[in-house]
């Protein structure tokens, strides 16, 4: 597994009812591609995150499918709808098996 | 061993598709991801915004918007890359607004291109060239 793997996430700490907000994430990883040769010229294999997911209460927000062309320390930045208090759920897959999560709550206010 | 002028012309020639054939596969590669996203579908061009700078000094890491309001998902592609699939975005019942913006590698100069899937099934395009200064692809 890639080290020190960190989710970072931008959620408002309130919102009005039904209000968009806008969410930032940011996850440090490698993201390596497979494509890069270490310097003994032997191709470093493949190792990148290849989900990301946003929910809100058990809803879908978004849902991407990642691929090596996204840059090292995968950044999105995406809206959603607001329509009570509750949490949002970030998830990310990595290609080695491992699931890094993290939540935020918002209030309604 | 001499060579003749026909022999001459005939390596040359054999020299120029062996140097097209990566633009070839590149080219090829986007087609099938494309074929895989549309299942063939006649694309419009109309109601996708993509956003992405006109000159990109460091390849390694390129912002990108893509906005296409009603879609139900966007496929992103770098169509000059080893591998052109840069993500697909799926947009879910709480997305306020059919909107992303991540950074990706491009490996060159090269032209981004983003597909919306619409909610009635059609599909819509958009393309712009970005200028890589430094690619960021590696190797």
């Amino acid at each position: 597994m890639a080290d020190n793997v960190k989710p970072k996430v931008r959620v408002p700490k309130t919102a009005a009812a039904g209000e968009a907000i806008t969410l930032k994430t940011l996850i440090s990883h490698p993201m390596e591609s497979g494509q890069r040769k270490d310097d003994a010229g032997n191709l470093i294999p493949r190792s990148i995150i290849n989900r990301f997911t946003c929910e809100f209460n058990g809803q879908s927000v978004i849902d991407v499918t990642m691929e090596p062309a996204i840059s090292t320390n995968p950044y999105f930045e995406f809206e959603a709808t607001v329509p009570e208090a509750g949490t949002f759920t970030f998830t990310w897959y990595d290609d080695d098996g491992s699931v890094y999560t993290e939540s935020q709550d918002i209030a309604i206010g | 061993m001499t060579i003749t002028r026909r022999q001459t012309f005939m390596m040359a020639l054999g020299a120029s598709v062996a140097a097209a054939m990566p633009f070839r596969a590149f080219a090829d590669a986007s087609e099938d991801s494309i074929a895989a996203f549309t299942g063939g579908a006649e694309m419009g061009t109309e109601g996708l915004t993509l956003t992405a700078p006109e000159i990109a000094e460091n390849g390694n890491t390129v912002p990108v918007e893509v906005s296409a309001p009603g879609a139900v998902s966007i496929m992103l592609l770098a169509t000059g890359n080893p591998t052109p699939d840069a993500a697909i975005f799926n947009f879910g019942p709480l997305a306020a607004s059919q909107t992303a913006s991540t950074r990706i590698r491009l490996a060159k100069t090269q032209n981004v291109m983003a597909i919306a899937k619409m909610a009635d099934g059609s599909f819509v395009q958009a393309t712009q060239e970005v200028k890589v200064t430094i690619g960021g692809c590696g190797g």
